[in-house]
């Protein structure tokens, strides 16, 4: 019987099932972070538990450590004791802790796969709704919650009810300046933010099979602004390349192995989806969002929605948004005055992003009265892009360019905007109040984000580069 | 450690709302340490207008609806990030149930975790029950009980709520999840065992640098 690549993954990591009707899969790769972690070694040792398998977890310190230069526990005062409590847990349990001052800490999501600790047809566990984003590199991720946190710590395995099947299709050229993040939030407006709900995620078609590892991060990060259960791209050549001679991925005789089984995961020609979706990504121009969820979304030449184009159920939502976000509907979004842009998080902050950014940003200046900030996804990143002189670039543009983590992306770490600001973000979430109290996000591509940050107004990016710098 | 749950009776209060999400339900920005003030977080964005005062137009706000045992909502309750903090702080306010159109998948994983009941209605039956809780304005209790699946109170019939058996057992039983899988450590290790066979870099995630 045909099959997809995500029942292959499902089934060959299922242990058993549970006298609940729970199906135990075993999770090959944990990764911590700081704002949950100690809750868990809090469970376990009251419950006198042993870590099952310290030697398939790992941690990081991402949410609430600062981004300041010379950072350390104590920059952000309400991080100390978070970031201090999980690596007193790391070293009682023996597990492996990206700590502030690691080379290698960053955010988890960028962390674990530029390292090759996440591999193809892998499971993978974070106590985060965004675990998926290594979807991109083929590997099945779940999110959760703390006390399941604990539970795989304690049995290296999740008790899970099956979830359907989705196919994603896109199809078509990008065009120029249009990205990942464009196609997810475009995704996202089609589907709505529960529209993938109990679904697991394959995407799949031409535009996939052109998109750099990166930009499948990017795109599998935003499957849960969607509901997702989990979300992935099939590995493929660029997958193996990419993930080749990383420092945890298997290596010599071991890697050609893996090569071996890692090009047998498919999805056969005739297995049937719970689900199927397309999206013709060739008609596509920068997206951004108007309101306060990742569903409310326009081009970039678009403009809020009048409430009679909405329907009917989502038309308090959006009446709320436009209240939240001062916008009367039929505002041109392009031109809205900004006050501050963050090109950053485990959506939109490794190199690649930043490079596209920085092709904007270079020989420009950052527009009078807005603050600007790039925040690389991992110390790794950072380096590799000061390597290539990117950090100067946004220095001399006028950037605040940071330290590693998850930053204004939900603002555990001090990073926020001020009350009112409207602010142009890379991020995940544009919910009220999530970026700092009454902040008005917009997300967008890091190209956006940087031409906005320029032109001090929402700006297309494609009419910035084709007039004169 | 999960608290078992039979029945709840409280007064029902209506957060009439589709997409409420965990940023609304237990803020971050709110986190001030690892010993959380989780009955002050619930909601505590909505529950303060600008200048820091209460806001009497949020529903847990009004008198009626301050010691509400019951929330009632729309579709997709507990969107966005995966805190389960979202659900302690209910159970902080002893709000033990939450009546909605439909749950976001990890919420719905972290209330079963945590014996905070998550009931979903079919979209007619939710429409009803939410006018009939409109209605009260707080003047009577509901009950809801896991044993007969059903919501009772005043203003109409009894409500019947289906809830898959497994995860009925588990909230009635207060069962310790981690103690459940623990029954299949010897299927853990067997799995082990065959996968360090068949996908040995699995088993292992070594730094080839050291």
């Amino acid at each position: 019987m045909p099959s997809t690549l995500f029942d292959k993954i499902w089934d060959f990591h299922r242990v058993g099932q549970r006298a609940d009707g729970r199906d135990l899969i075993y999770i090959d790769r944990h990764v911590l972070h700081e704002l949950h972690a100690h809750h868990a070694f809090a469970q376990l040792r009251k419950e006198g538990r042993a870590v099952h398998r310290a030697d398939l977890t790992f941690a990081v310190q991402d949410h609430t450590v600062a981004t300041a230069p010379g950072r350390d526990d104590h920059t952000n005062p309400s991080g100390t004791a978070f970031i201090q409590a999980m690596r007193d847990g790391c070293r009682e349990y023996g597990i492996r802790l990206f700590d502030i001052d690691d080379p290698e800490q960053g955010i988890s999501h960028v962390v674990a796969p530029e390292l090759g600790i996440v591999l193809p047809g892998a499971t993978h566990a974070v106590p985060d709704s965004h675990a998926s984003t290594v979807g991109g590199v083929g590997a099945l991720a779940f999110g959760c919650g703390t006390s399941e946190l604990a539970h795989i710590l304690a049995t290296q395995v999740m008790a899970l009810k099956r979830p359907k099947r989705m196919r994603v299709r896109l199809d078509g050229r990008l065009g120029a300046h249009v990205n990942a993040k464009d196609v997810a939030l475009r995704l996202i407006a089609e589907l709505g933010v529960a529209g993938a709900r109990g679904f697991v995620v394959e995407y799949a078609g031409s535009a996939i099979a052109a998109m750099p590892i990166e930009q499948r991060m990017t795109l599998c990060n935003l499957n849960i602004e969607m509901g997702g259960r989990s979300g992935f791209v099939a590995p493929d050549d660029a997958t193996f390349g990419w993930l080749a001679g990383r420092p945890f991925a298997p290596q010599g005789a071991m890697w050609d192995r893996a090569l071996g089984h890692w090009r047998t995961l498919t999805t056969d020609p005739d297995a049937a989806f719970d689900r199927e979706v397309t999206l013709d990504c060739a008609i596509l121009e920068p997206q951004i969002t108007w309101g306060t969820d990742p569903s409310q979304v326009v081009g970039i030449s678009g403009r809020v929605p009048e409430p009679a184009a909405i329907e009917p159920g989502r038309r308090a939502a959006a009446e709320s948004a436009f209240a939240y976000m001062d916008l009367a509907p039929g505002t041109p979004l392009a031109g809205l005055p900004v006050g501050r842009v963050f090109i950053g998080s485990c959506t939109n902050s490794r190199l690649p992003d930043l490079q596209a950014a920085a092709a904007v940003v270079r020989g420009r200046r950052v527009a009078d009265g807005v603050v600007a900030m790039v925040v690389p996804g991992s110390s790794s990143v950072k380096r590799a892009a000061e390597a290539e002189g990117l950090d100067r670039i946004f220095r001399d543009a006028g950037f605040f360019w940071g330290e590693s983590g998850c930053s204004m992306c939900a603002g555990g770490n001090g990073d926020r905007g001020k009350p009112g600001e409207r602010c142009v973000s890379t991020t995940n979430r544009n919910f009220e109040n999530r970026q700092g109290p009454k902040v008005r996000t917009h997300l967008a591509s890091p190209a956006t984000a940087a031409a906005t940050a320029i032109a001090g107004r929402i700006a297309d990016v494609r009419q910035m580069l084709a007039g004169p710098a | 450690m999960m608290q078992p749950f039979i029945r709840h009776s409280g007064i029902a209060a209506p957060l009439l709302q589709d997409d409420v999400n965990t940023d609304q339900i237990a803020p971050i920005l709110h986190s001030r340490g690892l010993k959380d003030d989780y009955q002050a977080m619930l909601f505590h964005r909505a529950r303060r207008r600008d200048d820091g005062s209460e806001n009497p137009d949020f529903v847990l706000n009004k008198p009626q609806f301050r010691g509400a045992g019951i929330l009632v909502t729309g579709h997709n309750f507990g969107a966005g990030s995966s805190r389960e903090s979202a659900v302690w702080c209910m159970l902080a306010n002893n709000i033990r149930v939450v009546v909605a159109k439909s749950f976001a998948d990890i919420y719905r994983e972290n209330c079963l975790q945590n014996g905070l009941l998550p009931v979903a209605l079919e979209p007619q039956d939710a429409d009803a029950f939410i006018a009939r809780v409109v209605a009260v304005d707080g003047a009577a209790p509901f009950t809801v009980d896991l044993v007969t699946q059903r919501i009772s109170g005043p203003g109409g019939p009894d409500v019947g709520f289906d809830i898959p058996g497994p995860d009925r057992t588990r909230l009635l039983e207060g069962l310790d999840d981690i103690g459940l899988t623990l029954k299949h450590r010897d299927e853990i290790a067997g799995w082990e065992r065959r996968a360090a066979d068949a996908q040995p870099w699995l088993q292992a995630a070594l730094d080839s640098r050291r």
